[in-house]
C-alpha cells in the first residue's frame, strides 16, 4: 500500500512510560511547575464522579496507567463558553490504585445518539495509546439506539459500559478497564 | 485499496495499512511489559463521522484547545525551572520544531509537554531507583503552546542515557518525552525524542517496534540554525499529528 497522496506521515507513537508524573500529573513528584490538566471537568450537567481500576493480562492492577477523558458537557455541547471538556488522572490518585474523576455526566450531542465519553489509555508496556468509550448504564435505551455502539459487537460492547451507584449522595460511575483477557475492553482505532 | 479503507469527512482515508506502516503494534515481543499489556483483540475502527465531534469542536469559536491552558514562559525553559539557586549540570541543548497536521499546515495552539532524565540518566520520579545522582537544579519537566506556525521551542539538557530491567544490559537511548494535544481527540500523540548517531538506537526494543522507515522520523536533527552561538547546540523535531482541520487563517490573526 503506498502513501496517501499528498499526506504527512504521521509521527509515530511511543510508550508514556513510567515516569510521566514527572510532567504530565501531580503525583510521582512535587513539580513545581503545577500541571496544564487536572483530573476535574467543570461544566452544566449533573455532577458525577467516576473512577476505576486497570488491570493487566495476568489480572493484575496497573499502578502506573494515564487516563485521559474527552467528553461534552451536560447539554451535550463541547463549546459553551469556558467549558474544557477534557482531564487526566494517573491512578496513584488514589490509594486503592484507582484513577479518579469529577466531572458531569455528558448529554447526547446529537439527537439519537446515546451519551459517552472518550477514553485514552497510556502507560508503560503500551506502545501506542488506546482509545475506548464509556457508555452509561442508566442509558441502555439510548445505547442501544447510538449509531456507534449498536454496531459493536454484543459480546464485547458490554465493557463499554460504566455501572452507576449513589453513595454517601454522590452519583458514583465505576468503569474497569481489562487491557487483555475474556473481559478484555473494546478498543477503538480512530 | 484495502478493503478496511474508509473515507471521512475530511477527505483523508483511514486503512489499517497505512496504520501498521507508521505506528509500533500494541503487542512486540522484544518488549517485554507489551505482552501483558497491550490489547490482544483487533481494534474496532471508529468512523471519523463520529469523531468530529470530539472536543475538537470545542475551539471552533474561540481560537484553539492551547488557549485554554495557561503556559507561562519560564515553563519551555528547562534550564531554569527547576533551579535553585543555580544551573543544572550538563549540555545545554536547544529543542525546536513545528506541530504539523497531515496536510503540512501548522497545529496552532497544541498543548506541547515535555519530560526527561538528568544529564546523569536519572529522573526525579519515586520509581526511578537508578543509582546516579538527582541534579538539585534539573527538574526535567516543561511545557509550551504551539505558535501560529505551529512552532514550539524548548531549552534544556541533554539526558542522558539509563539502564532498565526488559533484558539483559538494558539500556534506553537518550530521548526526551512527548506529550501533544492537538485540536482533536486524533490529535493526541505521546511519542518519544531521539538523538542522531546513537549507537543504543539499534538495540532498543522500544524504538525498534516502529517499522523502519517511520522510526527515522522519531530521531531529531541537528540544526545550526537553531543552534544559539556560544550558548547551546539546537535540534529540530517536527512532529505530524494525524488528520487535518482547516485553520481559518483570519481568525488566527485576530486571537
Ligand atoms: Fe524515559
Amino acid at each position: 500500500m503506498s502513501e496517501q497522496e499528498g499526506l504527512l506521515a504521521p509521527t509515530p507513537a511511543q510508550t508514556v512510560g513510567p515516569y510521566f508524573a514527572v510532567g504530565l500529573t501531580p503525583k510521582g513528584t512535587d513539580n513545581p511547575l503545577g500541571i496544564a490538566v487536572g483530573n476535574e471537568i467543570e461544566g452544566q450537567g449533573e455532577a458525577i464522579e467516576l473512577s476505576g481500576w486497570v488491570f493487566d493480562g495476568g489480572g493484575a492492577i496497573v499502578e502506573d496507567a494515564l487516563i485521559e477523558i474527552a467528553q461534552a458537557d451536560g447539554g451535550g455541547r463541547f463549546d459553551d463558553p469556558g467549558f474544557l471538556g477534557f482531564a487526566r488522572s494517573d491512578n496513584a490518585i488514589l490509594p486503592d490504585k484507582r484513577y479518579f474523576f469529577r466531572t458531569v455526566k455528558p448529554g447526547p450531542v446529537t439527537p439519537g445518539q446515546a451519551p459517552y465519553i472518550s477514553v485514552i489509555v497510556h502507560m508503560r508496556g503500551l506502545l501506542r495509546q488506546a482509545h475506548t468509550r464509556i457508555y452509561f448504564s442508566d442509558e441502555m435505551a439510548s445505547n442501544i439506539a447510538d449509531p456507534v455502539y449498536t454496531q459493536l459487537p454484543d459480546e464485547r460492547r458490554d465493557s463499554l459500559i460504566a455501572l452507576r451507584s449513589t453513595e454517601l449522595g454522590s452519583v458514583r460511575y465505576r468503569f474497569d478497564i481489562h487491557m487483555q483477557g475474556e473481559r478484555e475492553t473494546l478498543f477503538f482505532n480512530l | 485499496m484495502n478493503e478496511m479503507a474508509e473515507q471521512a469527512q475530511d477527505g483523508t482515508v483511514y486503512s489499517e495499512a497505512e496504520d501498521q506502516a507508521h505506528q509500533p503494534p500494541y503487542q512486540f515481543a522484544a518488549y517485554r511489559s507489551s505482552l501483558q499489556r497491550g490489547p490482544s483483540q483487533a481494534l474496532i475502527h471508529l468512523p471519523s463521522l463520529y469523531d468530529g465531534f470530539e472536543y475538537g469542536q470545542a475551539v471552533e469559536g474561540q481560537a484553539h484547545l492551547g488557549a485554554r491552558f495557561r503556559c507561562r514562559d519560564k515553563e519551555r525553559d528547562l534550564i531554569r525551572n527547576g533551579s535553585h539557586g543555580g544551573p543544572p549540570i550538563g549540555e545545554r541543548i536547544v529543542v525546536s520544531g513545528r506541530v504539523l497536521d497531515a496536510n503540512g499546515a501548522p497545529v496552532v495552539g497544541a498543548l506541547v509537554e515535555i519530560w526527561q532524565a538528568n544529564a546523569s540518566g536519572r529522573y526525579l520520579h519515586k520509581v526511578d531507583q537508578h543509582d546516579a545522582p538527582l541534579d538539585p537544579n534539573f527538574l526535567g519537566a516543561g511545557r509550551c503552546i504551539s505558535d501560529r506556525d505551529g512552532g514550539y521551542r524548548f531549552y534544556t539538557i541533554k539526558p542522558g542515557a539509563y539502564p532498565w530491567q526488559n533484558h539483559a544490559n538494558a539500556w534506553r537511548p537518550q530521548h526526551i518525552h512527548f506529550s501533544v494535544l492537538g485540536n482533536s481527540l486524533g490529535q493526541r500523540l505521546v511519542t518519544q525524542m531521539y538523538f542522531p548517531g546513537d549507537p543504543l538506537l539499534a538495540l532498543d526494543p522500544i524504538f525498534g517496534a516502529v517499522p523502519r522507515a517511520a522510526a527515522a522520523r522519531l530521531i531529531s536533527s541537528f540544526d545550526l540554525g537553531i543552534t544559539e552561538p556560544e550558548f547551546a547546540l539546537g535540534y529540530r523535531f517536527d512532529i505530524v499529528l494525524a488528520g487535518t482541520r482547516a485553520t481559518p487563517a483570519e481568525e488566527d490573526a485576530e486571537s
